[in-house]
């Protein structure tokens, strides 16, 4: 075999700006390998695609006759701040579940030996993760303006919608990054993905005014940072919001406490998830 | 560091120690493989052989020592380390979801080798290890020998000056398993520097110029197979039985007139022992009709590395000891 051949002549690691270009050329090869899985299993979208259909028809024509909206408003209308909310989070889970696999298998020691830029792996897998994101906000609008959603903010007010949902869709694939890179198997994201999600996107305003709940609840309900982002993203749409009087402050102020969770997840999380990354890489 | 010895030398290290939590992995691993010569690290489970790989390929920080691949230093030059190595490891270190010739096509980009460069020795190296019909197919649906070979592929997608394979056979068929030995042959005779870790005696028996056993973390002997073979260990006699019972009677009979203590092994139902020039068969068939004992079979052997493995390590299954403890895998907890 041609021992040396290609060594000999393997391209020098650049210096300066050229790093940054090795970076993105790395981190899209291994984006690449996502979107190749995704073609061998299209179930593993399930989750941002047929999901919030499913719950978009459940809730509008199911329970929503009997869910009223006060201060009066369209039910549908109401809805789909609350299912966007709820889908991007659960994108937790496939962020998660993908890396616990990789981490999992001796596909990342060969990774981790490969002269690629180092934080090229993570990257790639974000960018993947962060497409399938943005799918799914494509389908959750195109199904929203189906069931009678629409935007009757202006149009600045909208974009800045938009730009909440791409903040809260970031954090919660860190959220899972975290999640995949600690637990100890994919089926384990899973489990606590759902174990988490779930109870938190039904305590808060995701289907039902906050307003009818007893008393107890609705105070979780009200500090939930699901209903801050709910509330947030149906106030930058010009949606019916439904925010009782006397509300607490996150409710009150839905945007502002929006941003703040996030900028908080995303500090508390981001430094947890490279560090563990790096001690399960490199340990 | 010795100049003279990194320019001859294609892996040194010097005092490794790897340390997680209270346990050492690894401690006082000293090293040095001559450029183009093949080393085998043996040991079981939990003797410290995956450790001493990881460190040497960069994928773990050593707690203590230096190591330096190609004259790099592992810890300070990692990256220029990564362009001299390939490394197989245990688990499947390819893509199952993905066809083996995008596997090795995608590796090749993460060398950045320009797309074509990279299609173009996907496709050699398919045909070098026997590939090329299968090139286009899932990886998840290859055998264990076809994934083995495209596991090692990708770690000769740069043609690496060093090679490190680690457990390259386990789970293989003999065929499989013979089949990737002569690959490997064919490569050490390109000049490959080629260090594998093994639990198969035999296999470093047919492929390694020198041998490393480590034992709980800690290297017990070095040296050619060959010379291993004469320090410790002779010719052996083994004495092969029906039944289990028949095993503690066979290992006592056969101490009269050998060289040295019985091992016995409960699975494969035979005792042995070293034999000596002046050993001769018939005494040991009358031994073991005296202590009553129905052998099966009774014959001289050379030793193995096994031997050499057993007389040198912890005590395993020594006439004297129970059934053999389960092997704790130490490393695998530890990490």
């Amino acid at each position: 075999m041609n021992a040396n051949a290609i060594t000999a002549s393997l391209p020098k690691a650049p210096a300066g700006p050229g790093r940054i270009r090795w970076l993105a050329a790395d981190a899209w090869v291994l984006a690449k390998r996502q979107f190749a899985h995704i073609r061998q299993i299209p179930e593993k979208l399930f989750d941002v695609t047929l999901q919030p259909v499913m719950f978009v028809l459940l809730f509008a024509y199911v329970f929503g006759g009997v869910i009223a909206v006060p201060g009066g408003g369209d039910y549908h209308e109401y809805l789909i701040g609350g299912i966007i909310v709820q889908t991007l989070a659960f994108g937790m889970m496939g962020p998660g579940v993908s890396l616990a696999t990789d981490l999992g298998e001796g596909i990342i020691d060969r990774f981790s030996s490969l002269p690629m830029s180092r934080p090229a792996y993570l990257i790639g897998h974000l960018t993947a993760e962060f497409s399938a994101t943005l799918l799914a906000i494509a389908i959750m609008v195109v199904s929203g303006l189906v069931v009678g959603w629409g935007v009757s903010s202006s149009p600045l007010e909208a974009l800045a919608g938009f730009g909440l949902i791409f903040l809260i869709g970031i954090t919660s694939i860190m959220l899972g990054t975290m999640v995949g890179v600690i637990a100890r198997s994919p089926d384990a994201v899973q489990g606590i993905a759902f174990v988490a999600v779930f109870p938190l996107t039904f305590v808060a305003n995701t289907f039902v005014p906050v307003g009818g709940l007893p008393d107890g609840l609705r105070q979780v309900a009200e500090y939930n940072p699901i209903s801050a982002w709910a509330a947030a993203i149906r106030t930058l749409f010009g949606n019916p919001t439904a925010i009782p009087d006397g509300a607490a402050w996150p409710l009150e102020h839905p945007v502002v406490a929006s941003v703040a969770w996030c900028a908080a997840i995303l500090a508390l999380v981001t430094p947890l998830a490279l560090r563990a990354y790096r001690r399960r890489t490199t340990g | 560091m010795n100049r003279d010895i990194q320019t001859s030398h294609a892996v040194v290290a010097e005092g490794l120690g790897k340390r997680y939590g209270e346990q050492w992995a690894l401690r006082e691993f000293d090293l040095a493989v001559p450029t183009g010569s093949v080393l085998g690290l043996l040991g079981h489970n939990g003797a410290g052989k995956t450790t001493a790989i990881r460190i040497l390929t960069t994928l773990a920080s050593p707690t203590e020592g230096t190591a330096r691949v190609v004259g790099h230093d592992v810890a300070r030059e990692s990256d220029q380390v990564r362009e001299q190595i390939g490394l197989t490891s245990q688990a499947a270190t390819v893509d199952g979801l993905m066809s083996g010739a995008s596997n090795l096509e995608m590796i090749g980009r993460l060398y950045h080798l320009p797309r074509k460069v990279a299609k173009q020795r996907a496709a050699e190296l398919l045909a070098e290890l026997g590939l090329e019909d299968a090139g286009d197919r899932l990886v998840r649906d290859y055998s264990g020998g076809m994934r083995r070979r495209l596991d090692l592929a990708a770690s000769l997608v740069a043609s690496p000056p060093v090679l490190f394979l680690d457990e390259p056979t386990t789970g293989l068929d003999p065929e499989s398993r013979n089949e990737l030995w002569d690959l490997l042959r064919q490569l050490v005779g390109g000049g490959t520097t080629l260090i594998l870790t093994t639990q198969y005696l035999e296999e470093a028996d047919q492929l390694a110029d020198d041998v490393v056993l480590l034992d709980h973390g800690k290297i017990v002997a070095t040296g050619s197979p060959g010379q291993l073979k004469a320090r410790h260990g002779g010719e052996r006699v083994v004495v092969t039985v029906d039944a289990a019972d028949d095993l503690g009677p066979a290992a006592e009979a056969l101490e009269k007139v050998a060289a040295g203590s019985a091992e016995i092994d409960r699975e494969g139902l035979f005792v042995t022992a070293p034999a000596s020039e002046s050993t001769r068969l018939i005494e040991v068939v009358r031994a073991l009709e005296d202590g009553g004992v129905d052998a099966h079979d009774v014959r001289r052997r050379e030793a193995t590395l096994d031997d050499v493995f057993f007389s040198l390590t912890s005590p395993r299954s020594r006439a004297t000891a129970g059934p053999t403890a389960a092997d704790t895998d130490r490393e695998e907890a530890a990490a």
